[in-house]
């Protein structure tokens, strides 16, 4: 039976997503529903989770979210300046903080500033200021390569504009250049705060009080106290879905406006 | 649409011109010369255009005047300070400097009227209200004063051209820098922007242009410049350099300026 070129493209579409759901159907037969239920989609016994999940997990988990960000937000900043200065031994730090920083696991940044810290000075931080630390650190390295691609977008005439009408370099940079490129980089930035609500969760290594435990620890506590197996993990998985689709949502949203500013 | 023609309810302000000396002016870019000694001078309210083909040195010339390029070489007086002194204040000089770009270079962000208030209130540190009424009658005066709510991109080129003019004169500048002002424009849109030139010109503003209309320079310009290579080849009243000129590298120029779909032919 001879096809012309157009059906054999349909046909072969009709073929491949028949594999994927008789793939699917496969993986749903060999699972061992009654332990999975048992075990994860344990609902009834979750009840003790609420309200805490709330007021502290979904709370801590932002205000930790936050902190990082505020603070990598100005060190990124200050880094993606340093990156494009025309002193070269700004730039030898700021590329050397960058890759070290992108290059490590942000696990260990956590551990190095929660058990570091205690013993190279003899202080012990509060478990806030730690978290703002480490995660603003790790997070100021990722954000400094989005804002310098952002500063390097905006065409170079608006510093010449701005220098002269008698600006300083520093006035242009704060009045006309960096607010031009923040509006180029909120799309990947708003993703940026998407990691760092992840990254956050890598704070369970400092061994939290009850009132620190953030949305992870707080489900990962569930598992051991409640009997419901891995179920809390999931209602913890589902919390961080609550705030990470509307942002990615936002973000699509600002990719879409400036795609229609630039015309 | 000649709208430049409006009344001026800001009252036109004295212009206090300021001269331009240039003298022995050398700008290199690595090996590439691009100005071999440049001596130019350019008296308080005098109009001068800068003419020659593209490469010939005329836009890097004007932006060394501001020091957007630092010259290697030579002296350049602005009014009263030495641009090239390694100790002069680079932007108290530049705000007695106005500039208006090829790309206008308007402020995207910002509209019209914060376009013309931005520096006034951040550089010369005016109060928003004196800003505001001093960027209102700058924008009459280019014949854009209902525009000053819109955003650069909501305007055409040439009343974007306008804006950067109005931008620059609410400074309060002494001279004025203009780096082939209407070379981006749709040709409907020259017009315009021509005109208010003009008029600036009437008022008494020293106006150094770098230009390829021939027409505006022979009729706004005291003096035109023909560069050519880095060097000035010929200079004097616009009339005589465009008219007559006498080097053969400016008839040369001036040929295909003027008559560029003449084709020459080829003798034995």
């Amino acid at each position: 039976m001879a096809m012309t070129a157009r059906q054999r493209a349909k046909t072969s579409l009709y073929v491949q997503a028949g594999i994927f759901v008789v793939a699917i159907a496969a993986l749903l037969l060999a699972t061992d529903w009654k332990t999975i239920s048992a075990n994860v989609f344990n609902f009834g016994r979750i009840g003790p989770m609420f309200p805490g999940i709330f007021t502290a997990g979904l709370v801590n988990t932002l205000i930790y979210t936050a902190l990082g960000f505020i603070v990598g937000l100005s060190g990124g900043l200050l880094l993606a300046l340093m990156k494009l200065s025309t002193f070269p031994l700004y730039r030898w730090i700021a590329t050397g903080y960058i890759e070290f920083f992108r290059g490590i696991p942000a696990l260990l940044v956590f551990i190095a500033f929660g058990y570091g810290v205690p013993l190279a000075f003899g202080v012990q931080w509060p478990i806030f200021v730690v978290v703002m630390v480490s995660l603003g650190m790790v997070a100021a390295a990722y954000i400094a390569e989005t804002l310098r691609a952002g500063l390097q977008a905006v065409p170079k005439g608006q510093l010449e504009a701005a220098r002269s009408l008698g600006m300083p370099q520093w006035r242009a940079m704060v009045t006309i250049i960096i607010p031009q490129a923040f509006k180029i980089v909120l799309p990947p930035l708003t993703n940026e705060i998407i990691l760092l609500t992840k990254d956050s969760s890598l704070i369970y290594v400092l061994g939290l009080t009850a009132s620190q435990y953030e949305l992870t620890k707080f489900g990962r506590d569930g598992i051991s106290s409640l009997g419901a197996g891995l179920t809390p993990l999931l209602v913890a998985g589902a919390f961080y879905l609550v705030v990470t689709i509307p942002l990615s949502l936002l973000a699509r949203k600002f990719e879409s406006r400036s795609a229609r500013t630039k015309r | 649409m000649n709208d430049v023609e409006t009344t001026n309810p800001g009252g036109t302000q004295t212009v206090h011109a300021a001269g331009v000396s240039i003298k022995d002016l050398r700008k290199s870019y690595g090996s590439n010369e691009v100005l071999k000694g440049i001596s130019l001078e350019v008296r308080p309210g005098e109009v001068v255009c800068l003419i020659g083909p593209s490469g010939s040195g005329k836009s890097t010339l004007l932006r060394c005047v501001n020091l957007l390029e630092q010259p290697n070489e030579g002296a350049i007086q602005v009014g009263g300070f030495e641009a090239t002194d390694p100790d002069v204040d680079i932007d108290k000089m530049r705000r007695k400097v106005g500039m208006v770009f090829q790309q206008f270079n308007l402020f995207p962000h910002l509209d019209v009227l914060r376009n013309c208030t931005i520096a006034q209130t951040k550089v010369l540190k005016r109060s928003q209200g004196e800003a505001d009424k001093i960027a209102q009658a700058n924008l009459e005066r280019v014949g854009l004063g209902h525009l000053a709510k819109r955003f650069p991109d909501q305007l055409s080129g040439g009343q974007q051209q306008r804006v950067a003019i109005a931008r620059a004169l609410s400074m309060n500048p002494e001279l004025m820098l203009f780096d082939e002002p209407t070379s981006a424009l749709d040709p409907e849109t020259v017009g315009d922007v021509l005109a208010v030139m003009r008029k600036l010109a009437r008022e008494g503003m020293t106006m150094l242009v770098v230009t390829h209309e021939m027409a505006f320079a022979r009729e706004v310009a005291d003096r035109v410049v023909f560069m050519d290579g880095g060097v000035v080849v010929e200079e004097g009243v616009a009339e005589r350099v465009i008219g007559a000129p006498q080097q053969p590298r400016t008839q040369e120029f001036l040929r295909r300026v003027l008559d560029p779909t003449h084709i020459e032919v080829a003798e034995d």
